[in-house]
């Protein structure tokens, strides 16, 4: 092997070689796709752990509330997070999930009082005091008969949306 | 030739003979296979001893007399390993029990703690180096931040570094919501509402309908909508599998990265300072070095021995393997003894109608909490994110040389650093005093867009006045090492304020009390 039988090499070391010769442009195919397959078939399988079916029991349930229930006092039905009220012949249904980080608040005789940290709400359910970015949203009711209603706690309805007895 | 010796050889020809011989030496055989230098009496074979071990060959096989000194690490890396390890020790222990299912699991921690036998003892020294490896963990962050050791050529080992520190506090957070009891349940749902929380920012914008990162967050983390037993499972698995494996990849990364980086970081000057060497230590090279590596030819830049011999090194086996035993051996006497004197809590079984009151996250997330009590959005994503990126950013902005490797190393010194603490303790202080005080905002206009409150709140106002003042230190000093050293020394002191109050000053409402005795019905 003689020096001047590649010029062009003389500037060039072994560990330095030249940047990428042109045969190399299959090779960087090759490598390219196998990356973007790789990340495609991860992202495909990240799609696993996004549940599509949530299960979360149903939001719906039909309530009667006791013929005693005085205006202005809250009814608490068991296991869910909703308040419900009947003033004169109306009814309706107030969340009790805080809009800031999700705990449940506590009906008092101003409103509404978040434990954890410290957001108020009127009772109405907007905001007096506190982080919580919202008012507690209004559940839809419907009256079926007499006494019984039908709540979707999964359902806003705007504030002040009562159901007539 | 004699009877004995001719029955003897006749012995050692029969191929029954040859065996027994041979299982007379399988012992000594067979510790000669496994330690192959041989007894580990002189330099030379202790150095074989630890490059021919795969467990210590992460070591270098000899350590520099700075590195070794206690006031250049105080073993902190070390310990925050140890923890890890002794964590995974006594978590595998408890696995053998737990089952991850909601109300069972309370119960099977129950009988963890009141019948499986030492399980009380296991389950406490579980929590108690979970807690001890947070500490350990953020110290030894300090302890690289003071000492400047993230400067070129150690930047990414940084970034590594915080990965680092995500994980530990992804599994001390992770680890929460398994005895599946009150404190339990509540941290994790004001956790996942947090991940949430960036629907406070798209709700305001009112794009929530089409950009849902928020809910998509929540969705992930809990697998349902309320924190149950998909909840559970998934917290479940990312504990005791795919944070653990994280951990100990990036703690690899983190180790191989040292001694690619040649070793840990040390002034320049540090063979001066250190004085002529003890009797222990000798010249590996008696005269100018003539080896050239042939590695060294391949590697492009400095490397850290060529042209030089390593004169102030000694030996990592005994020295470094001592220093890291003792550690070790510390770090566990320390969350035995906890473990003995203080159990675990466990309160009342989860119960998703009543939150406790006052719910707390887990200490180290409670100035976390304060601040999320003034905006969701912004104390749980945004100003976390901001020091996130500040803190990666900081050794690729800060390019300067002086004080490598030295405490309170760079411009400004000492001296700033004091005068930073003051000026971080008097403005979280006042903040926090103002806001208990007088209240914000939203009690004096309650009409106020919800936008305006999560960019002007006693968090952003404190990031505010830290991010100014160390701008400030930057111009004054002309060094970006001394806003640097500002604005962690700020971030220190509030993150140490804003903790203390979350912990210990808030009570039922998360209102203000000077002690938790005035707590209303206690
Ligand atoms: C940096 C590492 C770790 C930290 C900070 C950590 C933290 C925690 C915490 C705070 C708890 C709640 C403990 C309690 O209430 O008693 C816990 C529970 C648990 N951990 Fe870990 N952990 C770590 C590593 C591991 C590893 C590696 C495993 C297993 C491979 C593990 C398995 C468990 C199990 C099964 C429980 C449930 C038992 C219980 O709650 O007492 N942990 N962990
Ligand atoms: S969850 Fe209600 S104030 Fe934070």
């Amino acid at each position: 092997m003689t020096t001047d039988a590649k010029p062009t090499q003389t500037s060039r070391s072994r560990l330095d070689p030249e940047a990428m010769p042109r045969r190399d442009f299959l090779g960087l195919t090759a490598w390219w796709s196998a990356a973007a397959t790789l990340l495609f078939g991860f992202l495909g399988a990240m799609r696993l752990p996004k549940a599509a079916v949530l299960p979360s029991p149903s939001k719906k349930f039909r309530i009667t509330l006791p013929a005693s229930l005085a205006p202005g006092q809250p009814y608490l039905p068991a296991g869910r997070s909703v308040a419900l009220y009947k003033e004169e012949s109306q009814v309706y249904a107030i969340s009790l999930v805080c809009t800031h980080l999700g705990c449940i608040v506590k009906a008092t005789d101003s409103g509404f009082d978040c434990p954890c940290h410290g957001s108020k709400f009127a009772k109405d359910g907007s905001v007096l005091k506190g982080p919580a970015p919202k008012a507690l949203p209004w559940r839809e009711v419907k009256h079926l008969s007499g006494d019984n209603f039908f709540v979707d706690e999964g359902k806003s309805v705007p504030a002040g949306t009562t159901a007539g007895v | 030739m004699s009877d004995v010796a001719e029955k003897r050889s006749a012995r050692e020809e029969s191929a029954v003979g040859r065996s027994l011989e041979n299982l007379k030496a399988a012992p000594r055989r067979f510790t000669e296979t496994v330690f192959r230098s041989g007894r580990p009496h002189s330099d030379r074979t202790r150095s074989t001893f630890v490059f021919g071990n795969v467990f210590l060959h992460l070591h270098p096989v000899r350590t520099h007399r700075w590195s070794l000194r206690w006031s250049a690490t105080w073993g902190l890396g070390i310990a925050a390993i140890s923890c890890f390890f002794v964590l995974l020790v006594t978590g595998v222990l408890l696995m053998f029990y737990y089952k991850p299912y909601p109300d069972v699991a309370y119960l099977s921690i129950k009988d963890i703690h009141f019948v499986v036998p030492t399980g009380r003892f296991m389950r406490n020294i579980h929590r108690w180096s979970g807690n001890i490896m947070v500490v350990i963990v953020l110290l030894h962050m300090a302890r690289v931040f003071y000492t400047a050791a993230y400067r070129s050529p150690r930047e990414f080992n940084w970034v590594i570094g915080m990965g680092l520190l995500m994980a530990t506090l992804g599994l001390s957070f992770t680890g929460y919501l398994l005895p599946w009891d009150q404190l339990a349940y509540w941290a994790i749902t004001i956790g996942a509402n947090i991940a949430q929380s960036p629907r406070e920012l798209t709700d305001a914008l009112g794009i929530t309908e089409w950009f849902d990162v928020g809910g998509l967050q929540k969705l992930i983390l809990l697998g349902a909508e309320e924190v149950g037993e998909e909840a559970l499972i998934r917290f479940y698995l990312f504990h005791v599998m795919i944070l653990p494996l994280i951990l100990v990849i990036l703690v690899t990364v983190h180790f191989w990265r040292i001694r690619k980086d040649g070793g840990l970081a040390r002034p320049i000057d540090a063979d001066n300072r250190l004085g002529p060497s003890s009797g222990d230590v000798y010249p590996v090279f008696t005269e100018a070095a003539q080896k050239t590596y042939s590695l060294a030819a391949v590697v492009k830049g400095k490397t850290p021995i060529v042209g030089h011999g390593p004169e102030q090194t000694i030996p990592s086996m005994p020295h470094l393997l001592i220093g890291e035993a003792a550690v070790f051996m510390l770090t566990i006497a320390l969350s035995v003894i906890l473990a003995i004197f203080l159990d675990a809590p466990l309160k009342e079984l989860a119960n998703p109608a009543v939150p406790e009151n006052p719910a707390k996250a887990p200490w180290y997330f409670l100035g976390l909490q304060e601040l999320v009590s003034h905006s969701a959005f912004m104390g749980g994503i945004g100003i976390p994110l901001i020091v996130l990126i500040g803190l990666g950013l900081i050794p690729y902005l800060d390019r300067e040389t002086e004080g490598s490797g030295l405490w309170f190393g760079g411009l400004g010194g000492r001296s700033l650093v004091i005068r930073s603490a003051i000026f971080g303790l008097a403005a979280v202080v006042a903040v926090e005093a103002f806001v208990i005080r007088f209240g914000w905002i939203r009690q004096w206009w309650p009409n106020t867009p919800q936008m305006i409150i999560t960019f002007i709140n006693s968090g952003t106002l404190l990031t505010f006045l830290y991010a100014t003042y160390s701008v400030w230190c930057l111009r004054k000093y002309n060094s970006t090492r001394a806003g640097a050293l500002a604005l962690f020394t700020c971030f220190v002191c509030g993150f140490v304020v804003l903790t203390v109050v979350g912990t210990y000053f808030r009570g039922p409402n998360w209102d203000f009390y000077w002690s938790p005795s005035q707590w209303p019905g206690h």
